[in-house]
């Protein structure tokens, strides 16, 4: 075998430092965009508190030195490490069920003695890694069988977050197994038939829920039906993006925001304060940092050189898609309130952390490509 | 391959979706959402206007409003309640009823909110707490306006006082003009004059937040304070008048015939309205309204008296305007009355007779036998129809709410109202004032002045003037006549009031007492209203009966004779004589007002 200088080497040697470094120059700069952003948002959101913005660039810096960290693995490693990394996810799962914290009626955390950890966030990784590695290890496109096997390894760890409960998470979750499986070549006639057989459970579904969860999709029916009670997250999220307009009502000056109107305004609800605050073109700016992120991604899966690593980019990248989504969804008054934040963008730790990892895995695949073609 | 785009597309749809959602957010419904942004964000904030001050006719302040100081305590500053609820307890004065309040208001204000404790803190409470003050974060000291009777208990049922507003009060005022009013008139003047009194509220508008904690002011419509009112009265007169009573209790008015202005206003016992501003003690107020003498009730606007023999000097006009009777006519008096036909006696209070009387000597020695006859001859009807002119059985329409109507019988009303046939013997002692017969001191003086100023019935008035605030003048309360008595002949009134003049000044006038001494020539009338009634063969002994059940004692008088300024009316409840207890205590009234007035 002869060594057959590649476009893709060439391409390599231009963006060296890259490789070196294996970090992916695009995703970066539209991950560091977004944090900043992110931070003038929360610096208002949280009424001008340079506390608050210090402790989340403490936790953007964690998450940024955890992506670096993982995007130094190389994915052979990842995958070898795949199945042990879902079986501690679940256990961890079983633990939190048993044993775990409770916080805000739900019990989310581990308390592992030096850190508070919550394993459902472990698992927004590991389920997608899981499937990818069950799936490359088959012939594709995947059989019945291959698929029954798929949906109990997305759906046991699903079941087990929804229980906590977690919906948005678990939705997340369930997305991003999904999302392998449907990239993985699931063929059409049966994703027609679960299309049909997840509308057809969709009352059962309102059957399992709480009664909280249901409130929920009622408030998003008729949030005036109750205005002080549970519509009032969504009337007043409204009437902050609404009056925003489209410049915005300009920083540090969201009548909303700054009087305490909005509810949750530095955590889920922090899209409206860029809403009111920076109006349509401040959204347009983040929607576009989020849509450099995710059409990277994207590419990323599709120059991927083998099927675990093809399916994980993808997955990875349009469960970020859902992500931010759901999120405006629900806060713009199409979705119920489900409970997610704003990815980068809403004050909190974890979820940062396991954000970058993913992006971490993404930069991972995308600068560990042999040099010859495959 | 063709998949991850395909999921690209679908991301980019969903994206697509939620841009729609925001296009019609912020662009379609913007303005929509800007209207409900900013009535969050700005709130309406009610500023009460001072109420108007109160004054008597000499310019003597009785309503105002004095910084009052509260103890407040904003809870969110306080790390616990209980030590310093006690240790405050050390310095200040704090009673079960303010802990309640206080508990109960601290249930329902946010956290941020200042509570009032203490209510009209005095300067020494005030001092203890300014010199501990660093002690009690979260705690503080604030002062507001506060209505203050300076005068205490002086005219009380007159002036009325504020009080809370209450549930019931609420419904009945315009809720807008009373947003962050506490107080309001419960009755007296404060009450009938609240629309002037109260003025018009101001408005901020105010940046708030979600809380409701102010952020900043950004307009503001001043309040207009309310009118001062200057009253007709004259406190010197009303204390006067107040301490001629001594212990008894009873009423008196005095009006000026000229005008209708009332100079005084008593109705004893008095009480002092300065506790009910900012709610009087259960105890307190269980023991006025238990209290045998009634302190609370209006006797000058609502106590309906017989009003006796008072009554003649009007009864001897009617039957010489109708014709019935002449100066000149003179009935023998043997001590009693029999109707025709019949055998019960109706008693002279003089058991031996006046022997022939006129009507001269009907009034100045009160003789009853004559207007027993008198009253027979005119007849039921023909008395209700000349004394109604005098303003008796109708509301004077005094403007202080709460007025009662007394009772002038007629056969009409006893039908109506009782259902029975008028009798005979109902007329003859309707003579001499009493039976059904009932009238209000307020009536009574009204009636007097009527005599004094030749049959002009002016409604009496106790406002004779409002000023708007920050103004220097004076609006007048223009004298409202109700009508003019037609006067058949001069003479008939001359020779009335000739022999209300003899009842002070002859020899053997009923009230030749006040007379010997005084300076200016008096008309009066005694009258002594029975409070139970008699048998036929009863004597009234005033030694052996309860004093509740004593006689009240009236007197009825004008002055100076020649140019009255001053007619009133004294009712002594179980004060026993007209002329012995009740004449000295008018004598005292006009000396106030026509003698030591000042210059």
């Amino acid at each position: 075998m002869s060594i057959v200088l590649t476009p893709h080497y060439e391409d390599a040697s231009r963006r060296g430092w890259q490789y070196r470094l294996h970090l992916d120059a695009p995703l970066l700069f539209a991950l560091i965009a977004v944090s900043a952003l992110g931070l003038i948002v929360l610096y208002s959101a949280g009424g001008g508190d340079i506390e608050l913005v210090e402790r989340q660039l403490v936790r953007l810096g964690i998450a940024f030195t955890g992506m670096l960290v993982v995007a130094q693995l190389p994915p052979r490693l990842l995958q070898r490490l795949t199945p042990w990394i879902f079986v501690i996810g679940i256990l961890l799962l079983l633990a939190v069920l048993i044993s775990g914290e409770a916080s805000g009626g739900a019990q989310r955390w581990l308390n592992l003695y030096f850190v508070r950890f919550q394993p459902s966030e472990m698992m927004k990784l590991a389920v997608p890694m899981m499937v990818a590695w069950y799936l490359a290890n088959t012939r594709l496109p995947p059989t019945g069988r291959q698929l029954l096997a798929s949906a109990t390894l997305i759906a046991v760890p699903t079941l087990m977050i929804a229980k906590q409960p977690d919906l948005g998470t678990s939705l997340l979750i369930a997305s991003s197994g999904i999302f392998v499986v449907f990239l993985a070549g699931l063929q059409w006639r049966l994703l027609a038939f679960f299309s049909v057989l997840a509308t057809a459970a969709a009352p059962l579904l309102w059957h399992f829920m709480r009664d909280y969860q249901r409130q929920r999709v009622m408030t998003l029916l008729h949030p005036e039906s109750d205005p002080l009670g549970s519509g009032y997250h969504i009337i007043q999220s409204k009437i902050a993006i609404g009056s925003g307009g489209l410049f915005g009502k300009g920083w540090m000056n969201g009548t909303q925001s700054q009087l305490d109107f909005l509810p949750e305004r530095s955590t889920d609800f922090i899209f409206a304060v860029l809403g009111e605050e920076f109006g349509f073109f401040g959204i347009l700016l983040l929607f576009t940092f989020y849509a450099i992120i995710v059409v990277r991604g994207i590419m990323i899966s599709i120059q991927a050189q083998d099927t675990y690593t093809r399916l994980l980019a993808g997955s990875l990248s349009m469960t970020f898609c859902v992500y931010f989504i759901v999120n405006t969804g629900m806060v713009t008054g199409l979705l119920p309130v489900v409970g997610l934040p704003l990815p980068m963008i809403s004050y909190g730790g974890t979820s940062i952390v396991t954000l970058m990892a993913g992006f971490g895995i993404l930069m991972s695949i995308q600068t560990h490509r042999k040099l010859l073609p495959t | 391959m063709n998949r991850a785009i395909l999921l690209l597309v679908s991301g980019c749809l969903l994206l697509c979706i939620l841009f729609a959602r925001l296009v019609y957010l912020q662009v379609v419904a913007h303005e929509h959402f800007t209207t409900l942004s900013e009535d969050n964000r700005v709130k309406l904030q009610p500023i009460p206007p001072n109420r108007g001050l109160i004054y008597d006719r000499n310019g003597l302040i009785l309503a105002e409003n004095l910084p009052s100081y509260r103890l407040e305590i904003t809870p969110e500053q306080i790390d616990d309640m209980g030590t310093t609820l006690s240790a405050l307890e050390d310095i200040i004065e704090i009673r079960d009823i303010d802990r309640t309040r206080f508990e109960k208001l601290r249930r329902r204000k946010p956290r941020f909110e200042a509570i009032p404790l203490r209510f009209h803190l005095n300067d020494e409470e005030v001092a203890r707490f300014s010199v501990n003050r660093h002690r009690f974060p979260g705690v503080d000291i604030t002062a507001g306006l506060a209505r203050h009777y300076p005068q205490g208990p002086l005219a009380v049922h007159a002036l009325g006082y504020v009080g809370r507003i209450d549930e019931k009060a609420l419904k009945t005022l315009d809720s807008s003009n009373y947003r962050g009013t506490s107080h309001v008139g419960k009755n007296g003047i404060e009450k009938t004059y609240e629309e002037l009194l109260h003025g018009k509220v101001g408005f901020q508008q105010v940046e708030i937040t979600a809380q409701g904690r102010i952020i900043r002011v950004l307009n503001r419509t001043p309040p207009v304070s309310g009118h001062n009112l200057y009253l007709t009265l004259d406190s010197r007169v009303q204390a006067v008048a107040e301490q001629a009573f001594g212990d008894y209790s009873g009423t008196a008015i005095a009006i000026d015939p000229n005008n209708g202005d009332v100079l005084a206003f008593v109705s004893l016992p008095t009480y002092d309205p300065n506790p009910f501003v900012n709610g009087i003690d259960y105890d307190d107020y269980a023991a006025l309204r238990n209290n045998d003498k009634e302190p609370l009730f209006n006797r000058a606007l609502r106590g309906q008296y017989p009003p006796g023999s008072t009554v003649k000097p009007f009864m001897g006009l009617a039957g010489l305007e109708s014709g019935v009777s002449s100066s000149h006519s003179s009935t023998y008096c043997p001590g009693f009355y029999r109707l025709a036909g019949k055998d019960r006696k109706y008693h002279d209070w003089k058991r031996s007779g006046h022997g022939t009387v006129d009507l001269n000597i009907a009034i100045t020695q009160s003789c009853d036998v004559y207007f027993y006859d008198l009253a027979q001859s005119l007849g039921i009807d023909r008395i209700h129809d000349y004394l109604q002119h005098f303003g008796f059985g109708k509301a004077t329409g005094i403007d202080i709410q709460g007025e009662l109507s007394g009772l002038l019988p007629s056969k009409d009303w006893k039908r109506s109202h009782r259902d029975l046939p008028w009798f005979p013997g109902e007329t003859i002692i309707t003579g001499i004032g009493q039976g059904f017969f009932l009238v209000t001191p307020i009536q009574l003086a009204t009636a007097t002045a009527a005599l004094a100023n030749g049959g002009r019935m002016l409604q009496p008035q106790i406002v004779h003037a409002d000023q708007e605030a920050e103004s220097d003048e004076l609006v007048p309360h223009q004298p409202q006549l109700h009508e003019t008595i037609t006067i058949k002949e001069q003479q008939h009134w001359d020779q009335v009031i000739a022999a209300m003049t003899d009842v002070v000044h002859s020899a053997r006038g009923t009230a030749r007492h006040i007379g010997k001494d005084s300076p200016y020539r008096i008309a009066g009338k005694t009258g002594t209203a029975q409070v139970f009634g008699l048998k036929e063969e009863e004597k009234y002994d005033a030694e052996a009966i309860a004093e509740k059940l004593r006689d009240h004692a009236l007197f009825i008088a004008f002055a100076p004779l020649d140019e009255p300024k001053i007619a009133v009316a004294v009712i002594v409840e179980n004060g026993g004589g007209g002329g012995s207890v009740a004449a000295p205590i008018a004598r005292k009234i006009l000396d106030a007002y026509l003698v030591e007035a000042p210059s």
